[in-house]
């Protein structure tokens, strides 16, 4: 078993290495990146039920003995996220291909697309299986360096511009990241994460909040946490729909990832739960009210993905087993569902000629499928029960109930009015964009006047015909999202199990155990 | 763990250094800060290594605590790998931006410019709601930015920055109409050289 974990980063490697190669044949490219990410999602599902079953994997490169060299570590939660990552690359794949068929690849430059899209899940994979921080910052480095050429995709002006404030952004988290593995090195003689939380219990508690406040603030850059979180809602809408779609859905989750990693192995002693708390009340409400003061529909999704990472760090911050299982299952949902809506928000780009919810109007009669796929994503964003945005806060707060100081029913009281304005700011553009007929009233007019000075209210772009693919690709995503509530009770069940087993870290003997014997 | 003060002083006046020219708005020193950074973190990461000794090959005759931990050095030179491409891939980003605005700077993305004028705007409506017209706009810097990002690429905010200064080969050889001619060629040059699309919302945020 222990012999497919490596794969896991070596195929899309690979497969990106055969893309560049074949860099004018794009049918060729497109096999290769549908077969590579295939592969990794069936490889990520054996590994799942390998690891629910019989316990975490970890494997040794190169022969080294464990904890030398480098490690890589498989748990549920790893092997969960893997199998959700490729599930999104698949179907977003599966959208740009699409998109590049329709358009004429106008929007994505054959040559570079397809490489670049499978590196950045390289990136991805690699950062959620990395044992050993430095193995971390290398799988950051390379979703970066991937998302870095994604965002400024063909290199025109606007892309460049926003893209440049995405990736100074990058860079300063990156070099703090490094900054704070080499004091941690300094501290403690090791990289590998198991080791440094057996060691760090000997560093005084000063030493530990350093070390411990550099890696989050480097990781909560990356993942979008109030006051850090400037640079998302500028940055994202930009993109071309797809790579919106996936930024949007994975790459603030590796920085939640590893957020988790931090606080439930590295740091078991050091609290700072009470900062962590107010961050994410801060980041929950800060990035909701965003999203109800936007007009356009990108900039209300990337705002709504800011205010809900609060959520997770609130689970996080809740500090018990049960409530990091809840923020488990809060990220596999947020990652499907917000993928989801970006690319239904692509739909309607293409469908309407504008993204603005002041422009786009009378879609419901016009388009009824697109309505289908737009509605059900958004009422489970925001929280409507029988969907798992639902089921996930109420886990979240159950756990948080469940510890019941003051602070806590602060945070729920939070949670639930964030996800209230959620619905508000999705619903209000559902109404607009939706419901409201093409010869709305002067009335109508008059009443939402007040969007008219929002940012890009005005914007339009080309119509164009949906191809099918897109359609299928979206629906597909739409019925995960669905499955995930027809599904929650094992789901919910195993990010428990998951959040039992890590809660409090793995000790080096049972890290040693979990070698394959070869 | 025994180290060089003077590694200490050079990391940290890299870092402070390194930190002072990112915050600059020009993408050129953001790419020198950047670099500045990156050597300081590789030097930290060597500092961690404690006092140098021995190299660190195995010979079956030196003793372990003889030898340089091997580790740090292995982490640095990754390291510099990574800073390395990324150096390569924001000096391709900043002669982009020259190609297509005549600048390297950062620019104020228009949608916060917006948001930043309709505050201004709507204070000025609670103070006098009668006065209000359109003129009032003018009064705002950045209604410019907001209304045409281009056009004040190419007029530069920098008051250094003149038309005529040599700032691209293929913006020199067709002067005569400044704006369309630099744009027109910067749109040849970028085809030619990448497949570049023209972006459907380029137009939009005017």
């Amino acid at each position: 078993m222990s012999a497919l974990v490596p794969l896991l980063v070596g195929i899309p490697l690979i497969g990106a290495a055969i893309n560049l190669i074949f860099g004018r044949r794009k049918k060729t490219q497109i096999v290769v990146s549908v077969a590579s990410l295939t592969a990794v999602l069936v490889l990520g599902a054996i590994l799942l039920v390998a690891v629910d079953t019989s316990g975490p994997i970890a494997v040794a490169i190169a022969a080294w003995q464990i904890p030398l060299g480098i490690v890589l570590y498989v748990d549920v939660l790893a092997a969960l996220l893997v199998v959700v990552t490729s599930i999104v690359l698949l179907a977003v794949l599966l959208f740009s291909i699409g998109q590049g068929a329709a358009d004429n690849d106008e929007d994505t430059p054959v040559s570079i697309f397809y490489p670049a899209y499978l590196i950045l899940g390289a990136g991805i994979f690699n950062a959620f299986i990395a044992g050993d921080l430095f193995n971390l910052y290398v799988g950051f480095e390379i979703l970066l360096v991937a998302s870095y050429v994604l965002i400024t995709l063909g290199g025109t002006e606007s892309r460049i511009r926003t893209g440049v404030v995405y990736i100074v952004v990058s860079l300063v988290s990156s070099i703090l990241f490094l900054a704070a593995i080499a004091m941690v090195y300094g501290a403690l003689g090791t990289v590998n994460m198991v080791q440094i939380s057996e060691r760090m219990a000997q560093l005084p508690q000063d030493t530990q909040t350093i070390l411990h406040l550099m890696l989050l603030l480097a990781f909560a850059i990356k993942a979008a946490v109030f006051p850090l979180s400037f640079w998302l809602p500028d940055s994202y809408p930009t993109a071309p729909a797809p790579v919106t779609a996936v930024f949007a859905g994975l790459l603030t989750k590796v920085g939640v990832y590893a957020i988790i990693r931090t606080e439930t192995q590295l740091f078991v002693d050091n609290d700072i739960n009470f900062l962590l708390l107010m961050v994410a009340l801060a980041t929950m409400i800060v990035g909701v009210l965003g999203a109800v003061a936007q007009a356009e529909l990108k900039r209300i999704l990337s705002f709504t993905l800011v205010s809900h990472i609060g959520y997770m760090i609130f689970g996080l911050a809740i500090n018990t087993p049960l409530a990091v299982g809840a923020t488990i299952y809060y990220i596999v949902h947020h990652i499907i569902v917000q993928t989801t809506l970006f690319l239904a928000v692509g739909l309607i780009e293409r469908r309407a000629g504008s993204t603005s919810i002041l422009k786009v109007k009378g879609l419901m009669r016009a388009a009824p499928l697109l309505a289908v796929l737009y509605f059900i994503p958004a009422i489970n964003l925001g929280g409507l029960p029988p969907f798992s945005g639902f089921i996930g806060k109420y886990a979240l707060f159950d756990a948080a109930a469940q510890v019941g100081t003051p602070v806590m029913i602060v945070l729920i009281v939070g949670g639930i009015v964030t996800s209230i304005l959620t619905l508000y700011a999705l619903m209000r553009a559902w109404n607009l964009s939706f419901w409201r007929e093409d010869d709305d009233s002067a009335e109508t007019t008059e009443r939402i006047a007040y969007l008219g000075n929002a940012p890009a209210a005005t914007i339009s772009t080309e119509r164009r015909t949906i191809p099918r693919i897109m359609t299928v690709a979206t629906a597909g995503m739409v019925i995960v999202t669905l499955s995930l509530t027809v599904f929650a009770g094992p789901l919910l069940d195993a990010c428990l199990r998951a959040g039992e087993r890590i809660y409090g870290g793995v000790t080096l003997v049972q890290l040693q155990d979990a070698e394959d014997p070869r | 763990m025994n180290i060089s003060l003077v590694l200490v002083i050079v990391m940290a006046v890299l870092f402070a250094c390194g930190v002072y020219a990112m915050l600059e708005r020009s993408l050129t020193r953001v790419l020198i800060g950047f670099l500045l950074l990156g050597n300081a973190a590789n030097l930290l990461l060597l500092i961690v290594m404690g006092r140098p000794a021995l190299a660190p090959f195995y010979d079956g005759e030196t003793d372990a605590a003889d030898m340089s931990d091997a580790l740090p050095q292995a982490l640095t030179l990754t390291a510099i790998v990574i800073t390395f491409a990324i150096s390569a891939f924001l000096l391709a980003l900043i002669y982009r931006s020259w190609q297509l605005g005549q600048a390297d700077t950062v620019i104020d993305d228009a949608d916060d410019v917006a948001l930043r004028t309709r505050t201004a705007e709507e204070v000025e409506d609670a103070m006098d709601e009668e006065s209000r017209s359109d003129d009032d706009d003018v009064t705002t810097d950045f209604v410019g930015d907001a209304a045409n990002p281009i056009r004040v690429l190419h007029q530069g905010d920098l008051s250094q920055l003149v038309d005529d200064a040599p700032v691209d080969r293929v913006a020199v050889r067709r002067r005569g109409s400044n704006e369309s001619a630099t744009r027109d060629s910067a749109e040849r040059d970028g085809d030619a050289a990448t497949d570049a699309p023209r972006d459907p919302q380029d137009g939009d945020r005017s």
